[in-house]
C-alpha cells in the first residue's frame, strides 16, 4: 500500500494546495510519493522534496505536461497507478479535471473533496452545498481522491528526499493548449491567505471594489467576491468564493454587501471568524456571522481602511 | 452535428437540504426539485448551436426513476429535439452514470457532449471527464465559451487563476460553468408542444453495465453548527472585538 500525490504548481512554485495535500495523504497511513509532471521543474522539485511526509519525488518533464491537459496527465497517472493503492489530488480546478478521468480509465469511483480521513478507505465529504456531510466508505481497491485543501494543516518541512524521473507517453493527440489569460494580482493567493474580503452585488461596479483594496493591503488579506459580482462583471471569474468557486478556510473572513445564498456559504463558513457588512438586517449571512455590522458598506468601508 | 445533453434531476437549488433525524440521507420527502442548473445551461449550449446552424439535433438523456421525465420534458420544451430515459431505481454513482452514457454515445454517435461540470445533491463533479475517459475523447470542462471549428472546438475554461482555452478534436465531450450562458425558459406553446416530442424509455439494467455499488454511503450528518455570532454599534467596535476578543488582526 502506497500513496501517489499528484502536485500542482504554476510559473515555478508549489501551489500550497499540494502541501496540505500532502497531509490528507499522510493520514491514510502509507508512504507517499510525489509526482510532478510539467517542463522546468528543477527549482519545485527542491520544494517538493523538502515537505514533509514525502518519501520520493517523481518528475515527468515534458513539454506535453507544461498546462496540466487532462487528457495527457491521466494517461500519465495511469502508467504509474500500478504501484500505488491510493491516487490523490487537490480538489482544484486540475484536479477536478483530470482526476475523474484517472478513476474511469482506472475503472473505480472517484471520492470528491474529501475533508476529512477517518481511515485508508472511509472519508468525510460535504453534499448539498454543505449542508450535509456524508461518511463514505470506497469499496474498490484503488481509491482515487480529491482533496479540499482548506480542511488540512500545512505540512512541515524535511530534509529533502530523492528525486526520481519517470517517463510517460507524453501527448494522447486528443487536446491542445491553445491559450491562457491569467488574472494578475499582487495579493496572496485566496485559497491561502490567513484573511479574505469579499464583495458582492452590494459593492454596485468594478470600481467600487477598490474601497476593499486598502483594507486588504492593511490586513493582508486576499480580494474575493459573490458570484452575482463575478456574473455582474465587477471582478475576474477566479475571485468567486463558493460552492461552483473556490473553497475558503481563512481566520478572517469579511463578507461586504454579500447576502448570504447557500451556494456563497458552501465557500467560507468555515472560516474561523465571520464579518458581514450588509445594511440588510436580515440578511442570511448574519446567520453565519460571528459579528455583524449593519451599515452601508459605501459609509462604512473608508472608517473601517482608517481604524486599522 | 448531434449534440447529447445529459441531464440530471435534483433538489431545487433554492431549497436547503435537511438530514434525516436517522442519519442515513439527506431527506429529500416532499421536497421541491428540478433540472441540475448546470444542465439547464448545458441544454442552452446546445440549443445555441443548432440556432446558429451548427448543430442537427440536440438529445436530452437522463439517468434516474420515473419523476425525472418531468426534467426530459423540460429538456424538450427548451427546444431539444429528443429525449432518451435511461430507468433505475438505484441512487447512482458517477462513475455508473458515465458507463451507462457511453452505451447511449454508442447508440447516438454525438459529435458533442454537454454536460454539466456538477451536480448540485452529490457535487461530484466527475461524470464528464468519466465520460471522456470512458469514450476516448478530449475534455473542455468548466467552460464559459465553446467555439465549434472544422473538426476541433475550442473551449475556454475557468479555472484557478483565470481562463485557459484548448482545442478538442472533435468528437469531444464538454461541461459547463455558470457563465456560458443565460439559460432560457421554456414558454407555455413549447410546454405543450413538448408533450408530443419522442421519450425513448430504457432500462438501465438491460444496458449491460455493472451497476454495484464502489462507494457505501456509512452516514450523513448536519455541519457543525457555527455558534450565533452578535451585531456590533459600529466599526469602532468591529475592530476592538476582532482585535481583543476573535484576535485575528
Ligand atoms: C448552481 C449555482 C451555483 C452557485 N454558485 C455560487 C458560488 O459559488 N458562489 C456564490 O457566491 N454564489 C453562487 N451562486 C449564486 C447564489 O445563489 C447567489 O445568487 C449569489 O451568491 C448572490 O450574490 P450576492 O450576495 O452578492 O448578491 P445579492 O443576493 O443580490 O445580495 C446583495 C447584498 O448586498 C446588500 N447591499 C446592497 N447594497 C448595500 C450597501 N450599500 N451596503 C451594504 N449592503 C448592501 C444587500 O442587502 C444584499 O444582501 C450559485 C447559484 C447557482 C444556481
Ligand atoms: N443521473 C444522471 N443522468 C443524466 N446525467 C447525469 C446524471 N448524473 C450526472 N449527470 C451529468 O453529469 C453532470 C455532472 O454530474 P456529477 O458528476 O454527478 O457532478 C451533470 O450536470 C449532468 O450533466
Amino acid at each position: 500500500m502506497k500513496t501517489l500525490v499528484i502536485a500542482e504548481h504554476d510559473k515555478g512554485v508549489l501551489k500550497p494546495e499540494t502541501n496540505k495535500t500532502i497531509t490528507a495523504a499522510v493520514k491514510l497511513g502509507f508512504d507517499v510519493d510525489l509526482l510532478l509532471a510539467g517542463e522546468n521543474l528543477s527549482a519545485i522539485s527542491e520544494q517538493a522534496a523538502s515537505i514533509a511526509g514525502v518519501s520520493n519525488v517523481l518528475i515527468a518533464d515534458d513539454a506535453s505536461y507544461a498546462h496540466q491537459l487532462a487528457e495527457n496527465l491521466a494517461d500519465l497517472v495511469l502508467s504509474l497507478a500500478d504501484n500505488y493503492s491510493h491516487i490523490v489530488a487537490s480538489a482544484t480546478t486540475t484536479g477536478k479535471n483530470f482526476m475523474p478521468r484517472v478513476a474511469a480509465l482506472l475503472d473505480v469511483a472517484q471520492i470528491s473533496e474529501i475533508i476529512d480521513v477517518i481511515d485508508a478507505d472511509t472519508f468525510k465529504r460535504p453534499i448539498y452545498a454543505g449542508n450535509a456531510i456524508a461518511t463514505v466508505k470506497s469499496l474498490d481497491s484503488k481509491k482515487v481522491i480529491t482533496v479540499r485543501a482548506s480542511s488540512f494543516d500545512v505540512a512541515s518541512e524535511q530534509a529533502p528526499v530523492s528525486v526520481t524521473s519517470v517517463t510517460g507517453k507524453g501527448s494522447v493527440g486528443l487536446s491542445e493548449f491553445v491559450s491562457e489569460e491569467q488574472t494578475e494580482s499582487e495579493r496572496p493567493e485566496l485559497t491561502a491567505a490567513p484573511v479574505v474580503i469579499s464583495g458582492g452585488r452590494g459593492m454596485q461596479n468594478g470600481e467600487n471594489f477598490a474601497l476593499l483594496n486598502g483594507i486588504a493591503d492593511k490586513l493582508g488579506a486576499a480580494i474575493g467576491a459573490s458570484r452575482a459580482a463575478v456574473d455582474a462583471g465587477f471582478v475576474p471569474n477566479d475571485m468567486q468564493v463558493g460552492q461552483t468557486g473556490k473553497i475558503v478556510a481563512p481566520d478572517l473572513y469579511i463578507a461586504v454587501g454579500i447576502s448570504g445564498a447557500i451556494q456563497h456559504l458552501a465557500g467560507m463558513k468555515d472560516s474561523k471568524v465571520i464579518v458581514a457588512i450588509n445594511k440588510d438586517p436580515d440578511a442570511p449571512i448574519f446567520q453565519v456571522a460571528d459579528y455583524g455590522l449593519v451599515a452601508d458598506l459605501f459609509d462604512v468601508l473608508p472608517e473601517l481602511e482608517s481604524a486599522l | 452535428m448531434k449534440v447529447l445533453v445529459p441531464i440530471k434531476r435534483v433538489i431545487d437549488y433554492n431549497v436547503k437540504a435537511r438530514v434525516k433525524a436517522d442519519k442515513t440521507d439527506v431527506d429529500l420527502a416532499n421536497v421541491k426539485m428540478a433540472m441540475n442548473p448546470f444542465c439547464e445551461i448545458a441544454i442552452e449550449e446546445a440549443i445555441r448551436l443548432k440556432e446558429a446552424g451548427m448543430a442537427t439535433e440536440v438529445v436530452a438523456v437522463t439517468i434516474g426513476n420515473k419523476s425525472s421525465q418531468e426534467q426530459l420534458r423540460t429538456a424538450l420544451a427548451l427546444g431539444a429535439d429528443k429525449a432518451i430515459h435511461i430507468e433505475t431505481e438505484e441512487k447512482l454513482e458517477s462513475l455508473h452514470v458515465a458507463k451507462l452514457l457511453s452505451k447511449i454515445v454508442e447508440q447516438e454517435s454525438p459529435e458533442l457532449v454537454i454536460l454539466g461540470k456538477q451536480s448540485i445533491d452529490s457535487d461530484n463533479n466527475q461524470t464528464g471527464q468519466m465520460l471522456a475517459a470512458l469514450t476516448g475523447r478530449g475534455q473542455g470542462t468548466f467552460a464559459s465559451k465553446v467555439d465549434i471549428q472544422a473538426g476541433t472546438v475550442n473551449v475556454t475554461r475557468e479555472v484557478d487563476g483565470g481562463l485557459q482555452t484548448v482545442a478538442l478534436k472533435l468528437p469531444a465531450i464538454v461541461t459547463t460553468d455558470l457563465r456560458l450562458n443565460e439559460p432560457r425558459y421554456a414558454s407555455l406553446p413549447n410546454i405543450m408542444k413538448a408533450k408530443r416530442k419522442q421519450l425513448d424509455v430504457i432500462a438501465a439494467d438491460s444496458l449491460g453495465v455493472d451497476l454495484a455499488p464502489r462507494v457505501q454511503l456509512v452516514e450523513v450528518n448536519e455541519p457543525e453548527k457555527r455558534s450565533g455570532g452578535i451585531i456590533v454599534e459600529d466599526v469602532a467596535t468591529l475592530v476592538e472585538k476582532l482585535k481583543t476578543e476573535a484576535k485575528v488582526i
